[in-house]
């Protein structure tokens, strides 16, 4: 059983050939980081998964059945910049998936389907640390808060896939490694297959269940056209990681470690102690 | 200090925004001076009570052979025609526009015509639109949506294209269907800019309407100014050029009002 299977995928644009005779296989509920050079097609190589282009030759199995040829609700993304709109607030912005699903004609809901809605959609937000910030949009929003956003955005539809291209890349350390917290938990806690690309190999091995590095083999310049890039190196990571599975190295983190709101509820303030 | 580093006290600021409007009616006045001390019968440059006068005998009293106040009437005419062709050329920008910005099909399709279209010099299709549509309300009408509607609906393609593709490929994933992203993702992205555009096309839009109006017309603000140009009127044309102004001026204003009230984001955004 897998979740993703390549099969001899090339991808050419022209007589660029930019991937070459790639195979692999992908368990369910791993997260593979994908990694490699600058233009080695890691980020090709996603947008053939989301369905965005589609492969010269070879084909994509996604739980056994071709892939669809256009993006879809069961693969979800998170792109580094870009992933949420700017002219819905974040409750917004959470809410749309959901209502762009039900209703087909206006994309909006009324009534009683959209209190639940919204109440599924608070109990999102607060659960990657955004509560409190339902009113705001995302030009009010720290980046590492967009891209909290775009998670929650994402996880909405209940993907089976999710796709991350460079998503934390464009955060500063203390912010990125409080969100590899958060994708973690959620990784652990959701039943979906995640691949991340990424140029950052710390974050490749913090996170992924498995490092996939894409890259030419062929680096003669009159070969760089007409050879593309293939998997070179594919490493389990080890003590193996399960989603779901809590090891020892998960362990110090507490429950609500990576709660914004609870950081911000007893950041500065003195231990519980009233003055009368 | 570098001048580019200059800061400006409250009132220096205010006292330089005034400046130039006050040195024009101060040109005026003098100008107009010096004329009428030379001679009482100048029309060129009215004392201001002159200029009073007229506006009281178009604005205030009812015009003698048919009973209206005619600048109003003239005002209400000109804001009805002006009125139906922006109405016309901004739903046309908005059909055509993001109809051209999200579908491929009808991007091949359009494209190349609308531009080729935006480049007719509208004012030589005026002889066209009077013989064709007649004199009354239709001609004057079209040569406002054909001078305006191109503009726009290429600026609203525009803005549909530079929407990051990301967003739509987003959506895609989030279950929307083509229709779905023009109305929940695309449509409301564009309408601030689309705001702006028609901002931007008030100035030509009251071009073409005057244009049209003085040519034929029996009523109208363009229509009253170059009616009165026959005697020299410059009494009654310098309060029609300046309510003109004032008109486009408060209309120009009032949208950019309405683009903020309606969509506090795109300030956040930038103004887009």
């Amino acid at each position: 059983m897998t979740a993703l299977m390549l099969k001899n995928v090339w991808k050419e644009y022209g007589d660029q050939i930019v991937l070459e005779n790639l195979s692999f296989d992908v368990a369910p509920r791993s997260f593979v980081a994908l990694v490699g050079p600058s233009g080695c097609g890691k980020s090709t190589l996603l947008r053939l998964l989301l369905g965005q282009e589609e492969v010269t030759r070879g084909t994509i199995l996604l739980d056994g059945v071709a892939l669809p040829q256009e993006p879809g609700p069961d693969r979800g993304v998170v792109y580094q910049k870009y992933s949420v709109f700017p002219h819905l607030t974040v409750l917004g912005n959470v809410m749309l998936g959901p209502e762009l699903q039900s209703e087909r004609i206006w994309g909006r809901l009324f009534g009683a389907a959209r209190r639940d809605l919204r109440e599924a959609s608070h109990q999102m937000i607060a659960e990657v640390g955004l509560a409190g910030s339902e009113d705001k949009y995302p030009a009010q929003l720290s980046g590492g808060m967009q891209q909290r956003l775009a998670l929650a955005q994402a996880l909405m539809m209940k993907p089976r896939v999710l796709l991350l291209d460079e998503p934390f890349g464009a955060l500063d350390p203390g912010i990125r490694t409080d969100i590899h917290h958060l994708m973690k938990r959620l990784w652990n806690e959701l039943p979906m297959t995640v691949v991340m690309v990424t140029h950052d190999l710390r974050e490749a091995f913090t996170l992924g269940t498995r490092v996939v590095a894409l890259g030419r083999t062929r680096t003669l310049p009159e070969e760089a056209e007409r050879y593309g890039a293939s998997v070179t190196k594919d490493i389990e990571i080890w003590p193996p990681r399960k989603a779901g599975g809590h090891t020892i190295f998960q362990s110090e983190f507490a429950m609500g470690w990576d709660d914004l709101t609870l950081h911000a509820a007893t950041a500065g303030r003195p231990e519980t102690k009233t003055e009368t | 200090m570098r001048l580019i580093n200059q800061q400006l006290s409250p009132p220096v600021a205010t006292a330089l925004k005034f400046a130039p409007f006050v040195l024009l009616i101060l040109v005026y006045l003098l100008g107009s001076a010096a004329r009428l001390a030379e001679n009482p019968n100048d029309k060129l440059l009215p004392a201001l009570s002159s200029i009073a006068a007229a506006v009281d005998l178009m604005a205030f009293t009812p015009d003698r052979r048919t009973g209206d106040y005619l600048l109003w009437s003239d005002t209400w005419s000109s804001l009805k025609r002006l009125s139906a062709g922006l109405g016309i050329s901004t739903v046309l920008a908005l059909m055509i526009g993001i109809g051209v910005g999200t579908l491929p099909f009808l991007r091949a399709l359009l494209v190349p015509f609308v531009n080729f279209i935006s480049m007719v010099p509208p004012l030589a299709l005026l002889p066209i639109l009077f013989i064709s549509l007649g004199l009354g309300e239709t001609s004057k009408i079209a040569l406002i949506v054909i001078g305006v509607a191109p503009i726009m609906i290429r600026d609203l393609a525009q803005t549909v294209l530079a929407l990051p593709r990301e967003q739509i490929v987003k959506a895609e994933t989030l279950s929307a269907s083509s229709w779905l992203i023009a109305v929940r993702i695309v449509l409301p992205q564009v309408m601030p800019r689309l705001l702006s555009s028609l901002r931007l096309q008030l100035g030509p839009a009251f071009l073409f309407l005057i244009a049209a109006e003085a040519i034929s017309a029996d009523s109208g603000l363009g229509y009253r100014i170059f009616l009165v140009r026959r005697y020299l009127s410059m009494d009654v044309i310098f309060p029609y050029v300046a309510w003109i102004t004032f008109l486009a001026a408060s209309a120009d204003f009032a949208i950019d009002r309405l683009r903020r009230r309606l969509f506090p984001w795109s300030e956040l955004e930038g103004g887009r």
